[in-house]
């Protein structure tokens, strides 16, 4: 009756592209010169999607905001990784990649301004609403992954969340469901290192948050998050074998959160500057750019060509957005069920009567 | 309240209508000196949740506590409502007096079943032997442009869970009196915070501490010819109908419950025993909403002084809107007004 290892875990980390543009050729994912350019407009037209909304917010044209700034290979990565027919199952600051599924981002800014509206996606964009109760969604990303599954479809579940997200039942409980059901899940968690003013130490007394993998019998990874080919090999990895039959995994991207938490807070009192100019150093874009150009693939002229058209793009939301017709009150009654009970018809007909529609 | 603490509480009362200092403070400020003032009254009493710490509280309740008390006092902890609630549980049941912070009413939920199946029976599962001297509380509420999920207000699935007290205060002075006596109180305490007045006003509060009794309800304004019964930010609105009633001749009396459970059944019925007719606010969904049970109330002890129906002017039955549409989902004077008028046009 012997004392004796069970279980060792070996939890890997994958890094390809460092903070100055160069990459690790043996590691290199197998990309097209027009994929790795994919990867870099992702990255600049969210960056602009971005600026624009904290534009908005401070003119007073939207309301509280979560900025992505940071996070873009995050979620470039994924994005790459996806097929047109997999389910997002965003929180709250994934609207970079919501976009790249297909919502417009007049819809993404609705939302933050207060309508509705911005939650009605267009037909054929597999995506739920952004949740946000931390951590919630991940058990949806793992039945969505379960009902993909009895359908034999040969699509995955991405469920989106924080670091902050892995301190709540909700994420352990997900991670167990989707191993015990071999579900065709894929777990992202941006490890941006803080929720709101609460560090990732303060998350878990263990050293990463892919380590977790291994207490549910699910594969896990870390990648640095500001390095989209890694996000991009990590993802499509996993990914693939979750499409494959081959079980969920759970992908930690070690990133930044360079924003305040949100429009309304503060961050100055409680992180130090030190670490924004240590991370402003491996910003995403900016080492892929060095890459591209380093591959002869990228220039000024074409840099200064994406960034007009981003802006350009980006404009042409925003008067979409403003030329919204304000929501009609009464529209807070009409979905709440299939069909319409008694008491809101009353509760509808007596708004009706007060707003004069 | 036992007869101790009664006592305890009128004789601080007395002393500070004698001596004490007073400063206009707001919600925000008061609570904040409650908790300050009991963290240094009783050295058991601690403070955690999330942001709490350096932060001071997404609102900055718990400001410039982390800094007078300490990391073993004042805790940030990981982000997980279960936790903090379930962690209370813990150290209330050996010897402590935690007064844990939900970030807002609308993340209470993963923390249910902590507070319904654990916080509100230990006593009685016990038979009497351990019990949870614990405060949990949070902002609820709307009226404060948020995303989603920033608005809910639940108080009425917690009123019907025996064995919590809920407690909402509506002005600065009664949530630090009321928050001292939740902190002292020995059964768990859900201290219910409505965010929309945490800074919309100020009011003299005393430096000193003292205590408002849990179970008592306040009479606000008195009148004769309808009882307005409030609770929470829902109270300035019952002020605002009130001033517009009486610039139409009309007297009404604003009952203000400050407690939902124990609710005062003495001060509502003997207010409505009064006037005969009532209208109950509240910003929470009508259907199933803490408004039926004060109509129960009052339709069981004072049916024979009703003159008219009992009205309700509540939230609608639907998920709380996003920001745009918000101001229509709130109670306001308007809706009072007509509510009190259908009741006095009966
Ligand atoms: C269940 C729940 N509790 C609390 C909150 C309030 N809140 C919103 S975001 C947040 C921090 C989230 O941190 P993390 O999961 O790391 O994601 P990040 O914001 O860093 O992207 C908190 C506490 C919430 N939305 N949901």
């Amino acid at each position: 009756m012997p004392r004796k290892i069970i279980h060792q875990a070996v939890t890997e980390r994958l890094e390809i592209l460092d903070k100055d543009g160069r990459v690790d050729k043996t590691l290199l994912p197998d990309l097209s010169d027009d994929q790795l350019l994919t990867l870099y407009r992702m990255m600049i037209q969210m960056r602009k999607l971005d600026e624009k909304a904290l534009n908005l917010q401070r003119q007073g044209r939207t309301g509280t905001y979560a900025s992505l700034r940071g996070q873009e290979a995050c979620q470039a990565g994924m994005a790459l990784a996806m097929e047109p027919q997999d389910w997002l199952v965003p929180s709250f600051r994934e609207h970079g990649i919501m976009t790249l599924r297909g919502i417009p981002a007049h819809l993404i800014y609705a939302f933050w301004k207060g309508d509705e509206r911005g939650d009605l996606f267009p037909e054929g964009v597999n995506c739920l609403p952004p949740s946000i109760p931390v951590g919630s969604q991940l058990l949806h990303a793992a039945g969505v992954g379960m009902a993909l599954k009895l359908r034999q479809a040969a699509a995955v579940a991405v469920g989106f969340a924080g670091d902050g997200a892995s301190s709540e039942g909700d994420f352990h409980e997900a991670l167990n469901f989707a191993g015990i059901f071999q579900t065709q899940t894929v777990f992202l968690i941006q490890n941006n290192q803080w929720a709101i003013s609460v560090p990732f130490k303060r998350q878990t007394a263990a050293d990463s948050i892919a380590q977790k993998a291994h207490a549910y019998g699910i594969q896990g990874i870390q990648v640095d998050g500001n390095d989209v080919l890694a996000v991009y090999a990590a993802a499509k990895e996993a990914v693939d074998r979750a499409r494959s039959g081959g079980g969920p995994t759970l992908v930690e991207a070690l990133t930044y959160r360079m924003e305040n938490h949100t429009t309304a807070d503060d961050a100055i009192r409680y992180r130090p500057a030190e670490e924004l100019l240590y991370w402003r150093e491996r910003d995403p874009i900016d080492r892929m750019r060095k890459f591209l150009v380093s591959r002869k693939l990228w220039n000024d002229k074409k840099e200064v060509a994406l960034a007009e058209e981003a802006a350009a793009a980006i404009e042409a939301e925003v008067e979409r957005l403003e030329a919204m017709p304000a929501p009609s009150p009464v529209e807070m009654f009409e979905t709440m069920y299939a069909q319409m009970p008694w008491n809101l018809q009353e509760q509808r007909d007596e708004m009706a009567r007060e707003v004069g529609r | 309240m036992t007869r101790q603490q009664a006592a305890a509480s009128q004789q601080e009362r007395s002393l500070r209508a004698v001596e004490s200092p007073a400063e206009r403070l707001t919600m925000v400020q008061a609570i904040n000196q409650a908790l300050k003032a009991e963290m240094e009254r009783d050295e058991t009493v601690l403070v955690l949740g999330e942001d709490v710490g350096r932060d001071g509280g997404v609102f900055r309740v718990t400001e410039g506590l982390l800094d007078a008390f300490g990391s073993e006092r004042v805790m940030d902890t990981p982000l997980a409502e279960s936790g903090i609630v379930g962690f209370s549980i813990g150290l209330a049941a050996a010897g402590f007096r935690p007064v844990a912070e939900i970030q807002f009413m609308g993340f209470l939920y993963p923390a249910l079943n902590q507070l319904f199946a654990h916080a509100a029976r230990m006593r009685n599962r016990s038979r009497g032997r351990t019990h949870l001297p614990m405060v949990v509380r949070m902002p609820y509420g709307g009226g404060i442009h948020p995303p989603e999920h920033h608005s809910e207000s639940y108080e009425a699935l917690l009123v019907n869970t025996p064995g919590l007290k809920v407690v909402v205060p509506s002005t600065p002075y009664d949530a630090k009196g009321l928050l001292a006596s939740a902190i002292r109180d020995e059964d768990p305490v859900v201290f219910l915070e409505p965010k929309r007045i945490y800074r919309a006003f100020r009011e003299e509060v005393p430096s000193e501490p003292y205590t408002v009794p849990i179970g008592k309800a306040k009479v606000v304004k008195t009148g004769t010819d309808l009882t307005i019964i409030a609770y929470g930010s829902m109270v300035r609105q019952a002020l605002e109908a009130h001033d517009a009633l009486a610039r139409d001749g009309i007297s009404a009396e604003v009952v203000d419950l400050r407690t939902l459970s124990p609710v005062d059944a003495g001060t509502i019925i003997e207010s409505v025993t009064k006037t005969g007719r009532a209208v109950v606010v509240h910003e929470a969904p009508r259907t199933g909403g803490f408004g039926a049970e004060i109509v129960a109330l009052i339709n069981e002890r004072a049916l024979v002084h009703l003159k008219a129906p009992v009205e309700r002017v509540a939230g609608y039955d639907v998920v709380f809107p996003h920001a745009l549409l918000e101001n229509h989902y709130l109670p306001n004077r308007e809706r009072v007004v007509a509510a009190a008028k259908r009741a006095l046009e009966f």
